[in-house]
C-alpha cells in the first residue's frame, strides 16, 4: 500500500472573490510503512495538505491516490489532531472504541481492540476517565489509540504534540517511535519543528512557504529503533542543520510580514 | 448554613413585626397563620387541587414544547436550507409576549386547557429552539471532523457528535423555558380558569383572604425550586462528563 499525492493544488476563495493559494503543486509518495514527515514555517498550507489526504477537505486540482488497499471497508486514514478532538461525553475507552463501533464490529471485538490499544498506549487504569479528567499528553495517547483503533492503511497526525509542553512532548515523541516500531503504520506527520522531525521520520519533506510547495525531501538514514539519546549524535545534527537551512529564511520573511 | 439562616431570621422579622399588631393582617399575615392556612388547604384536599390543575398544564406545555422546541433546533442548527426559512420566523415571533396571544388562543382553541397549554408551550418553545439551535451552531468543528475520518455519515454525526455536543445547551433552555412555563400558567389561570394556583392566588385576592394568597406565592415558590432541582438532577445524569 503506498499513497501517492499527485499536482495537488488548493486555492481557497473567500465570499468576496479574494484568493489565497495555499498549495502549489505538490507531489509526494508515503511509501508502504513509511514515516513521512512534512515540515514547513507556519503558513506554508501543511495542514491543508494533511486534510486533503484525510479527504477532510477537497483539493482544487491533483488527487491523493491510495494504491493496493485490498479491503475497502473501513477508513483509509485516522487523524491525530492538533487539539485532540476527543469527544467529551465519551470515557477514554468508548473514545477508542468510536471507529471500530462505526465499522459496525461486535461488542466483544471492540473491547479486545480498545484494550490491545488502551495497553499499548500506556493507559491502564483509565479506561473510564472523562478527557477532561485527563493531562494532555493523556489525551493525546487517547487520540493516537483511537486513531490506531481504526486499523487505518494511514495515519495521519497534524502537529500532534506541538500543544503540550517541552517536557510532555519529548517523552510523546519517543513514545510514538516505539509505537510506530510496533504497529509499522504508514505515517504522514506534518509538524514546524525540526527536531521532531528528524527525530521521528524515515524522510523529510520541506515545504515552502505560501503557496506552499515541495522545497526538498531529505532521507533521513538514522537507526530505528530510535532512543532520546539520538538526538545528540552528529548526524542527527547536520540533518537538523540541513532542514534548518531550507527553513531559514522562509521563516524570516514570515516573520517580517 | 448561613443562607439557611438568613431566610430563617427574615421570617422571624415578619413574624415579630406581624405581632406587633401595628399592621393589619389584611395586609401582611405572620408567616404562622399563613402556615396555619395551608394546613387547613392541605387537610380538606383543596390545595391539591389547584396544584394538580396547574402542573398538569405546565406538564403537557413544557414537556411538548421541550421536544417540537428541541427537534426545531436540530433542524436549524444543522440544515441551512431549515436555518434560512425557520429565523427569520423565529425572530418575527420570539419578542411577542406570549400572554398577549392567549386572548386569541382562547378563540382558536376555546376557553379550556388546550389555550392554556397552548400558551405554555409557546412560551416554552422559543427559548428551548434558541438554546438548541446556538448549541447545535457552536459544536466544536474539529469534533466533526474526528467523526468523519472515524468513518461516521451525516445521520450518525448528529446523533453521535451533535446531540452530546448540544446537550449542556439544551438543559439551559429547558430550566429557562421551565420558569417561563410557571410565570404563564399563573398568567392564564388568572385570566381564564377554574382551578389553579393562579386562579387560586386571584380569588383570595378578591376575597381579601390574604393568608391565601400568600399561600399561593408560596407554593409558586416552592415548585420553582422543586423544578429546577429535578431538571439539575436529570441534567447530572444525562451529562456525567460535565464538570
Amino acid at each position: 500500500m503506498r499513497v501517492v499525492i499527485e499536482h495537488v493544488c488548493k486555492t481557497f476563495e473567500d465570499g468576496s472573490g479574494g484568493k489565497t493559494e495555499a498549495l502549489r503543486d505538490i507531489n509526494l509518495t508515503n511509501e508502504e510503512n513509511e514515516f513521512l514527515v512534512v515540515v514547513g514555517p507556519s503558513g506554508c498550507g501543511k495542514s491543508t495538505l494533511l486534510n486533503i489526504v484525510a479527504g477532510l477537505l477537497p483539493a482544487t486540482s491533483g488527487k491523493v491516490i491510495f494504491e493496493g488497499i485490498p479491503d475497502l471497508s473501513k477508513p483509509f486514514t485516522s487523524v491525530v489532531f492538533q487539539e485532540f478532538a476527543l469527544f467529551p461525553w465519551r470515557t477514554v475507552e468508548k473514545n477508542i472504541m468510536y471507529g471500530p463501533e462505526e465499522r459496525g464490529l461486535p461488542k466483544n471485538e471492540r473491547e479486545d481492540i480498545a484494550r490491545h490499544f488502551i495497553d499499548m498506549v500506556g493507559l491502564k487504569g483509565f479506561e473510564k476517565r472523562y478527557p477532561h479528567q485527563l493531562s494532555g499528553g493523556m489525551k493525546q495517547r487517547v487520540s493516537i489509540a483511537r486513531a490506531l483503533a481504526n486499523d487505518p492503511w494511514l495515519l495521519l497526525m497534524d502537529e500532534p504534540f506541538s500543544a503540550l509542553d517541552a517536557q510532555t512532548r519529548t517523552i510523546m515523541q519517543g513514545e510514538l517511535s516505539q509505537i510506530y516500531e510496533k504497529t509499522h503504520k504508514s505515517v504522514l506527520y506534518i509538524t514546524h519543528n525540526i527536531q521532531e522531525a528528524v527525530f521521528l521520520g524515515d524522510r523529510v519533506a520541506v515545504l515552502s512557504r505560501r503557496p506552499g510547495r515541495v522545497e526538498s525531501v531529505i532521507s533521513i538514514d538514522l537507526p530505528r529503533p530510535r532512543e532520546e539519546n539520538i538526538v545528540l549524535a552528529p548526524e542527527f545534527l547536520s540533518y537538523a542543520e540541513e532542514i534548518w537551512g531550507h527553513i531559514r529564511d522562509q521563516a524570516k520573511s514570515a516573520l517580517s510580514e | 448554613m448561613v443562607s439557611f439562616l438568613s431566610i430563617l431570621f427574615l421570617f422571624c422579622l415578619w413574624e415579630f413585626i406581624a405581632r406587633l399588631g401595628f399592621v393589619s393582617p389584611l395586609f401582611l399575615p405572620a408567616p404562622t397563620a399563613i402556615l396555619e392556612t395551608g394546613i387547613k388547604m392541605a387537610l380538606s384536599g383543596e390545595i391539591f387541587h389547584h396544584i394538580g390543575a396547574s402542573l398538569w398544564r405546565i406538564f403537557w406545555g413544557f414537556s411538548c414544547a421541550a421536544v417540537i422546541g428541541t427537534l426545531v433546533g436540530i433542524l436549524l442548527g444543522f440544515f441551512s436550507l431549515a436555518e434560512s426559512i425557520g429565523n427569520p420566523i423565529i425572530a418575527a415571533t420570539y419578542p411577542i409576549p406570549k400572554i398577549a396571544i392567549l386572548p386569541l388562543l382562547i378563540l382558536w382553541l376555546g376557553i379550556g386547557e388546550y389555550s392554556k397549554i397552548a400558551v405554555i408551550g409557546l412560551g416554552v418553545f422559543f427559548p428551548m429552539v434558541i438554546n438548541v439551535y446556538t448549541g447545535v451552531r457552536n459544536v466544536d468543528p474539529v469534533l466533526i471532523k474526528a467523526a468523519i475520518s472515524l468513518g461516521s455519515d451525516r445521520k450518525r454525526i448528529i446523533r453521535k457528535v451533535i446531540l452530546p455536543s448540544a446537550l449542556p445547551m439544551i438543559f439551559a433552555g429547558l430550566k429557562l423555558g421551565i420558569g417561563i412555563a410557571l410565570l404563564l400558567v399563573v398568567a392564564a389561570e388568572m385570566i381564564a380558569a377554574d382551578a389553579g394556583i393562579g386562579y387560586m392566588i386571584l380569588t383570595s385576592a378578591d376575597l381579601m383572604q390574604t393568608t391565601k394568597l400568600m399561600f399561593g406565592i408560596s407554593i409558586l415558590s416552592m415548585l420553582g425550586l422543586v423544578f429546577s432541582w429535578i431538571i439539575n438532577k436529570i441534567e447530572k445524569l444525562c451529562i456525567p462528563w460535565k464538570t
